[in-house]
């Protein structure tokens, strides 16, 4: 499959001329693969939304080059401008419009024959499950409802690409959940979809592909599967009520299965195939002992641990940087 | 071009939308006009002599006020969309994003527009008498709404420039301001001279003074080359051309 976006050694970097504040943007790659969803994965002030606003022609970068369907993102603006919609991090929806008007006004806007309009609206009005309320006013949506015409506004020239920058922060779960519906949809009809995300969960979810993206380039790439791969196995994990309890039990448990057992404050971890077999030998080890675990588990890494291991951080703890909040 | 035109025309039926479900915006410009004429005329006319009736003489004022009012709402309202993402979502289609621009300018000239119909509908009920022809009425409103539209073009620069709706809304105070140094409502020479000077030389005066001509059915006055309808055309042509320049530019230089 082609790329159908792509960038190279992106730098961008919002400091006046003698301040040392690092650049927001600092040679970032990657690539997209046609029909296909890649997730932007970082905390706060990664550049994130800076790159998607790059890439969707709203920013020049300083340096380094990126396309979009092979057109060139600064000198091709007007061609790329067509082919891709871009749903940022505020819902862009008037709230004293109804769902429809908006809807019918960005299809304008979009220059389609009012036919093709008319008959757009109500399609997707029906598929966001906005029907009922296609002719209320947006001020009385929920923050769900407004998220779901949002994307419907994106989604009414059938774009080659999608923009996603966050689109379910701040929604509850079972919001998340009909978002994360409708972009699988989106994506079956062919759309390839470029997401940002500060939820691991969500890029695990959704995409075929996850940038890690830490100081403004890409810290690793790969497979939601690759990735936690880099990190290893998954583990039994046990919780003793003591570190001093998880000490008596780790060097038995080395002693009884072939790898070693790491013992983390009150929790030791042994590395397991996941087969009912082996998680049941290394049960009866820790039986044996005498010491009761307060809590045990079977966990496979999740992309939390890919991002520790991998940028020496957890996500959502690193502060923003001033330049991309002002942006 | 033809597109240009429609995207034009879709976002001034957006503005008027806007305005007409905002309770704020419909007070601004029909109730609180109405308030202030009342005012003028019942609690200041009494003390004004001017030798003509109070009312014939501050009317047009009013309305020229009132475009200050609804002059704030326009600046919050491009704030508004500057800051809710609505400029980012238009800067990725490809419209001529400034389109949102020419939306809100013409939407609030189409309001302005009612607002003039209240205040001379008001006006008329309590006396006010114009002898203007149905040609010199026409003049009239066309002078006022080249008043609007450069108030509302620098509205929306202000608009544009501004990063907080608090700032937005503050824009009033000056445009307000204008008016009232001006021979909108007492004439010029009962203020003192170094504010007489001011507005002798302000761009409300010279409206003002067309308006009046127009409705008082004084057309020798307005068809004087060097006279006050050059200069207030002169005026309100220049600055509303500065600033939709101006403001064009802004808005493509804010990323």
């Amino acid at each position: 499959m082609a790329a159908i976006v792509t960038a190279e050694g992106l730098h961008k970097s919002f400091a006046r001329r003698g301040s040392t504040s690092p650049p927001v943007l600092d040679g970032l790659d990657l690539e997209l693969e046609e029909g296909a969803v890649l997730a932007l994965l970082g905390p706060n002030g990664a550049g994130k939304t800076t790159t998607v606003r790059i890439l969707s022609t709203l920013l020049r970068p300083d340096a380094g080059r990126a396309t979009v369907a092979g057109f060139d993102v600064v000198r091709d603006a007007r061609r790329v401008r067509e082919i891709i919609s871009l749903t940022g991090q505020q819902v862009a929806v008037d709230g004293k419009q109804t769902g429809a008007e908006n809807l019918t006004m960005m299809g304008h806007l979009a220059h389609l024959p009012r036919r093709v309009v008319r008959d757009r609206v109500a399609e997707l009005l029906t598929a966001f499950d906005l029907a009922d309320a296609a002719s209320r006013r947006v001020d009385t949506y929920s923050g769900g409802m407004r998220r779901r015409l949002d994307l419907a506004a994106g989604l009414l020239t059938r774009p080659r690409i999608m923009f996603l920058d966050e689109p379910t922060t701040g929604l509850d779960p079972r919001s998340r959940q009909a978002l994360w519906d409708v972009v699988r949809a989106v994506v079956d009809e062919g759309t390839s979809v470029f997401l940002t995300t500060q939820y691991l969960e969500e890029a695990d979810r959704l995409a075929q592909r996850v940038a890690l993206v830490d100081g403004g380039r890409v810290a690793a790439e790969g497979t939601p599967a690759q990735l936690k791969r880099q990190v290893g196995e998954a583990g039994v994990e046990l919780t003793f009520v003591s570190p001093a309890d998880a000490g008596r039990v780790a060097p038995v448990l080395t002693a009884a299965t072939v790898t070693a057992a790491t013992v983390d404050g009150a929790r030791v971890r042994v590395p397991t195939d996941g087969s009912v077999a082996h998680v049941r030998s290394v049960l009866s080890v820790v039986e044996a002992t005498g010491v009761v675990p307060e809590h045990w588990e079977v966990r496979a890494p999740t992309l939390d641990d890919v991002f520790l291991a991998l940028t020496g951080h957890v996500g959502q703890d690193r502060p923003a940087r001033s330049a991309e909040v002002a942006a | 071009m033809t597109y240009l035109l429609r995207d034009v025309s879709t976002m001034t039926v957006r503005g008027l939308r806007l305005v007409s479900r905002d309770v704020d915006a419909i007070i601004t410009a029909v109730l609180l006009p109405v308030i202030i004429l009342l005012m003028f005329v019942l609690v200041f006319g009494g003390a004004v002599d001017i030798g003509t009736d109070y009312i014939n003489y501050v009317t047009p004022g009013v309305i020229l006020l009132a475009a200050g009012f609804g002059a704030a709402n326009t600046a919050l309202a491009v704030e508004r969309d500057m800051s809710s993402g609505m400029v980012e979502r238009l800067r990725s289609m490809p419209v001529t994003a400034w389109t949102v621009l020419s939306g809100h300018v013409a939407a609030s000239l189409v309001k302005n527009l009612v607002t003039t119909a209240v205040v001379f509908g008001v006006s008329i009920l309590m006396g006010f008498r114009p002898e203007a022809t149905p040609l010199e009425w026409l003049a009239a409103v066309g002078m006022i709404l080249l008043f609007v539209g450069w108030i509302t073009w620098l509205a929306a620069l202000v608009g544009v420039l501004v990063r907080s709706p608090d700032a937005a809304g503050g824009f009033s105070f000056f445009v307000m301001f204008l008016p009232y140094v001006s021979s909108a409502f007492v004439p010029v020479d009962t203020l003192p001279s170094w504010l007489r000077g001011f507005a002798e030389h302000q761009p409300v005066t010279p409206v003002i003074e067309t308006v009046r001509s127009l409705l008082a059915g004084d057309v020798a006055t307005v068809a004087d080359p060097g006279g006050v309808a050059a200069l207030a055309i002169i005026w309100c042509l220049g600055l509303g051309l500065l600033f939709a320049v101006s403001a064009g530019l802004a808005f493509r230089a804010r990323r």
